[in-house]
């Protein structure tokens, strides 16, 4: 049961076109922990740069999805391909071309900073010489030059994330795989980590995030895919997402709060749509189509001599969009129906 | 570019410039070969010893105590004086130390598994078992350490290896060889296992009979008939036979060979075993 939204092609379709190879061709994936589904037939066809977002709550199954597709757990049903290779028959190919971070930092915590990348380094091939210089020049470009010799234990949250992402890029992948890059980051960090993230796709690389932050997913990502409960209930990019909602938002205070019922009269005579009166007296919020009858209705109400305090337009946010899809809210984790608590693989640690 | 060269960015950030330098550079090496990339984890093995020497208080003094408690608490009852029991005894305790510190390994590598490094290491495009004979080899930098240890202890309280430096160096190499092939039941357990605390119960489970039913304590002959012949198969009684031939001179082959055959056996059954909980660990 997925919704496409938009233009979105169904896995499989693209392959044959000839160009570009997709980075990730998913039909029917599926992961089974003992009783609990957690992914439950995923199929997914995203080409070759920019950032794909996986957007769902906890347990929704975006980990063990990015966990199959990067070869670490192999599917119990379905077949995957990442740039042409098979995850399972092929996944030393896969391997050569991904990069993973894992939700939390996939660092050697006793080592310093330096050493876990010139771990990776030589591990990936650099000589002795040409390991500390790559090391060197990533601690660099990630402002972590003075920390270099400290032990990750010791890091903030947000060293932590650049150093990972810093690992991650040691030989540049051709796709990252990076899990909830900003859970638990400050402001700050995050936006460190999103200006990062805008540098590796200029950079020519594909990445696939996950995010139960809807305005993460609004940030960087081109295209996304909602997953719950272990499947992908819609995919395409956050504005395609967002009027499949179909409306944003206006909203207006009158000056005068007595006129705020001619007001009202006018804006649905208009628009042609319900307004709704808010608990603040002076306030009138309408759900609009698109921008123009919303300009149309102001128009009118400065023709009729009605002072207007504040007006906004805004799109659904995501949430609304998450709350349409599923009928409840994003930051809700547990299923709509209550369930005897299944040990949930994603927090699996 | 020009908006990345306006806004310097704050000191201690990623300066988006140097990160798309960095990625620009695209080079591709080769990642290393199985040996090279086996040694390289063996590296990371001793940079943790390295930040965390309080992991070689039990490689140091766990062999210390051990020796002095059944030195001087048995030793006159069991073989009327200390001085001899020190000869009977210490290549025993020897193989006991190392044995008993191999478990270290699984405890390690399961505390890998709780922690997202393990995934990174994992989705590497290196040799996969090279993290685990990696682990295995820089563990048996540890078990050298140890085994100098108690040879000095040894010396110390009286031991006088007839078997010479040649003897000590081939006595210490074989119970490494041991040590080295007895770590892949402990990495088979680390997979299999959820905690760190349930690899060390299991570990121990296993060690306890292992070691004590053999004969590094006390000779077999004073043990009855069953028992002698659960003994005498145990390969550990092999090992120890061994090690106290090369100590003190006069060591029979079949011995070295058996323990050799056990570790060759342990190696091909385990390390197949362990690798196929490697790549299904979910």
């Amino acid at each position: 049961m997925t919704a496409y939204v938009g233009d979105t092609v169904p896995a499989g379709d693209q392959a044959a076109g000839g160009g570009d190879v997709p980075a990730i061709e998913a039909t029917g994936l599926v992961k089974r922990f003992g009783a609990t589904t957690a992914v439950a037939g995923v199929d997914l066809c995203i080409p070759q740069g920019g950032v794909h977002g996986f957007l769902g709550p906890n347990g929704a199954g975006k980990t063990t999805t990015i966990r199959m597709l990067a070869t670490l757990v192999p599917p119990d049903g379905g077949r995957a391909r990442v740039f042409g290779h098979d995850v399972v028959t092929d996944a030393d190919a896969v391997r050569a071309r991904v990069s993973l971070t894992g939700q939390f930092a996939s660092l050697d915590e006793d080592l310093t900073g330096a050493e876990n990348l010139l771990l990776l380094a030589r591990l990936l091939g650099y000589s002795r010489a040409a390991a500390r210089q790559r090391t060197d020049q990533l601690l660099s470009a990630f402002g972590l030059t003075e920390a270099a010799g400290k032990q990750v234990k010791q890091y903030s949250g947000g060293m932590r994330r650049r150093v990972d992402i810093a690992a991650s890029i040691v030989v540049r992948p051709d796709l990252v795989f990076l899990d909830e890059p900003t859970t638990g980051l400050d402001p700050r960090s995050r936006n460190q980590v999103w200006d990062v993230v805008r540098a590796l796709v200029r950079g020519g690389t594909t990445v696939l995030l996950t995010t139960q932050y809807l305005d993460e997913a609004d940030q960087l990502a081109d295209r996304i895919s909602v997953i719950d409960a272990g499947r992908v209930i819609a995919e395409g990019s956050p504005g395609q997402l967002k009027a499949s909602v179909g409306s944003g938002t206006l909203h207006v205070r009158v000056l005068d709060p007595a006129r705020r019922g001619t007001a009202r009269e006018l804006l649905e005579r208009v628009l042609g749509v319900p307004v709704a009166e808010d608990g603040d007296p002076a306030a009138l919020t309408a759900r609009v189509p698109e921008a123009g009858p919303a300009a149309r209705a102001l128009t009118a109400l400065e023709g009729a001599g009605i002072e207007l305090a504040q007006f906004a337009l805004g799109q659904p946010s995501l949430d609304e969009v998450f709350l349409a899809l599923t009928g409840r809210p994003a930051e809700d984790a547990g299923p709509p129906a209550p369930a005897p608590p299944a040990p949930d693989p994603e927090d699996r640690r | 570019m020009t908006a990345l060269d306006s806004a310097p960015p704050p000191l201690a950030a990623p300066d988006t410039a140097a990160v798309l330098a960095a990625l620009g550079s695209g080079e591709r090496p080769r990642p290393q070969g199985p040996l090279a990339a086996s040694a390289t984890f063996g590296w990371r093995t001793l940079l943790r010893i390295k930040h965390v020497p309080e992991q070689l208080f039990d490689v140091t003094v766990f062999p210390v105590m051990l020796t002095l408690i059944f030195t001087y608490l048995f030793g006159g009852a069991l073989a009327g004086s200390v001085e001899a029991y020190v000869q009977f005894f210490l290549p025993g305790i020897l193989v006991q130390s190392i044995l008993m510190i191999t478990m270290y390994t699984g405890v390690a590598l399961n505390t890998d598994i709780g922690k997202g490094v393990f995934d990174r290491i994992r989705s590497l495009p290196v040799w996969r078992p090279s993290a685990l004979v990696g682990a295995l080899l820089g563990d048996v930098v540890r078990f050298t350490l140890a085994s100098v240890v108690v040879l000095g202890l040894g010396m110390a309280l009286g031991l006088r290896p007839g078997g010479g430096v040649v003897g000590l160096l081939a006595a210490v190499g074989l119970l490494l060889v041991f040590a080295f092939a007895l770590g892949w039941v402990w990495t088979y357990l680390a997979l299999r296992l959820r905690t760190p605390q349930a690899v060390m119960g299991w570990s121990m489970m296993v060690l306890m009979p292992l070691t004590f039913g053999s004969n590094i304590f006390v000779d077999p002959a004073t043990m009855p008939g069953w028992l002698r012949s659960v003994v005498e198969v145990n390969p550990v009684s092999h090992l120890v036979s061994a090690v106290r031939g090369l100590v003190h001179g006069g060591v029979d082959g079949a011995d070295v060979g058996w323990v050799l055959l056990w570790a060759a056996a342990l190696v091909a059954v385990l390390g197949p075993l362990t690798m196929r909980r490697y790549r299904a660990r979910a």
